[in-house]
């Protein structure tokens, strides 16, 4: 006869080293499926976020409905926005993309459409002076100028989408979710805090590299020495 | 659209608006929970926000907060307090969960309104003798009324939102049709949930919306 093994995953501790060692596999494939989650979702979002801010900001008539649109998206809590898409997508990681990218949209086209407002209507002129085309000056001029904000909006939208993959678990394509819903369902302490500690540093990392990328892209905005 | 039809005769069929798990008692449920956890915050986040505004200390904290909150995810910290002693004391682990992800906007909203409050005007308020507790009652709380209401509206939705993830953790509202309907594998009762969901969610923003214009225009007219 055996004695049942007394180690921190019998007694069901919330901190078990012994838990890391044994489902490392599991750990991090949940950590990748929650990373390309997150980056598919992001990358589309900015990809539509940005055509839309700068149509926004060349009609004016576009900018009302753009702008009103996006926020009411961004009202629809996550669970209701993941199931109003379940008919179109059904149960696929499309559907938890797809959600993840309505509401970065409402925060890029924001931050976005208001940095391209930003930009002095001194400076226009002068490109325009020089001779700029509406492409040149687009690209050359008013994006690069927008990109502080641009960037900010990126990292907020980012963050959330990093803890929104999470709820994708209602649907077996949340990531860390996923093992935050399972260990729910059998009170595996160690599993919940694991995956929600791994969500928030996730969180914090793609934080700081996008700050980090802002400043590399943005040399101008530092303060000369 | 077949799931369209579908979704509207679930929605229209009587039989789910009456009884426990019908929509009529989640919807109380969810109101219920929205209503109560929205006064437990402002009673927590504002009287801390009023002070520290008018006392100018803890700013780092008070706008931090809201960025430290945006990472942890609502779910996240719904499962782990159901898993402690607290959640087999019936909802008040959502309440706590609901709590602690409204106060972050209340407390951001309403310090950023007071510190934005025109030091002039401060500083008129003083030399015209005005006490600690007159300054900050009867200057700077009217003039930063309009972003500490901004909080509350932004803490509203996301109480919405919130409570309706406490349904995924077990907890009740309208979000346990949603979970429901999943668990039946009915698109049409998941639809008709995310439906009423969003309904209300929308619904509480244009309350608020409302109430903004309806407003007096008092601190527009004093502007130059």
């Amino acid at each position: 006869m055996t004695a049942p093994p007394d180690d921190c995953l019998a007694r069901n501790e919330w901190i078990c080293g012994a838990y890391l060692s044994s489902r490392r596999e599991i750990l991090v494939d949940a950590v990748l499926q929650h990373l390309q989650l997150t980056g598919a979702a992001v990358a589309v979002a900015l990809l539509l976020a940005v055509p839309l801010a700068v149509a926004a900001r060349r009609w004016r008539w576009a900018a009302g409905p753009v702008l009103g649109l996006t926020t009411i998206l961004y009202t629809i809590p996550s669970l209701a926005m993941f199931s109003l898409l379940l008919p179109r997508y059904g149960l696929s990681a499309a559907l938890v993309i797809a959600g993840l990218v309505l509401y970065s949209l409402t925060l890029l086209v924001r931050n976005i459409l208001a940095g391209l407002r930003a930009v002095p209507e001194e400076t226009r002129q002068a490109a325009r002076g020089m001779g700029y085309g509406p492409l040149r000056l687009l690209l050359a001029v008013e994006l690069p100028l927008a990109l502080p904000a641009a960037m900010a909006g990126l990292r907020i939208a980012t963050v959330s989408a990093v803890s929104l993959v999470t709820i994708g678990a209602i649907v077996g394509h949340g990531g860390l979710g996923n093992l935050i819903y399972s260990g729910m369902n059998t009170y595996f302490k160690a599993q919940v805090l694991t995956a929600s500690v791994l969500c928030v540093v996730i969180a914090v990392a793609a934080d700081l590299l996008l700050l980090g990328a802002g400043r590399l892209l943005t040399p101008w905005t530092r303060r000369r020495a | 659209m077949n799931t369209l039809s579908e979704t509207w005769s679930w929605l229209t069929t009587a039989a789910h608006w009456s009884g426990p798990d019908g929509i009529g008692n989640r919807l109380g449920e969810h109101l219920y929970l929205t209503v109560v956890c929205l006064l437990i915050s402002c009673l927590v986040a504002l009287p801390v926000a009023l002070v520290l505004g008018h006392l100018g200390k803890g700013g780092a904290l008070a706008v931090n907060l809201s960025n430290i909150g945006r990472a942890v995810p609502t779910f996240a910290v719904l499962v782990l307090l159901l898993l402690t002693p607290l959640g087999t004391r019936g909802q008040w682990s959502t309440v706590i969960a609901l709590v602690l992800f409204a106060v972050p906007p209340l407390l951001t909203n309403a310090y950023v309104g007071m510190r934005e409050v025109d030091r002039d005007v401060v500083r008129a308020a003083r030399g015209m003798g005005m006490t600690g507790r007159q300054l900050l009652l009867g200057v700077e709380l009217p003039l930063a009324l309009p972003l500490i209401l901004t909080g509350v509206r932004i803490a509203a939705v996301q109480l919405v939102a919130t409570a309706t993830i406490a349904a995924l953790a077990g907890g009740g509202g309208l979000g346990r049709i949603i979970t429901a309907g999943f668990n039946l594998a009915s698109t049409p009762q998941v639809v008709a949930g995310a439906v009423l969901v969003a309904a209300f969610a929308l619904l509480v923003e244009g309350l608020f919306e409302a109430g903004r214009r309806l407003a007096p225009r008092r601190g527009r007219a004093a502007a130059p």
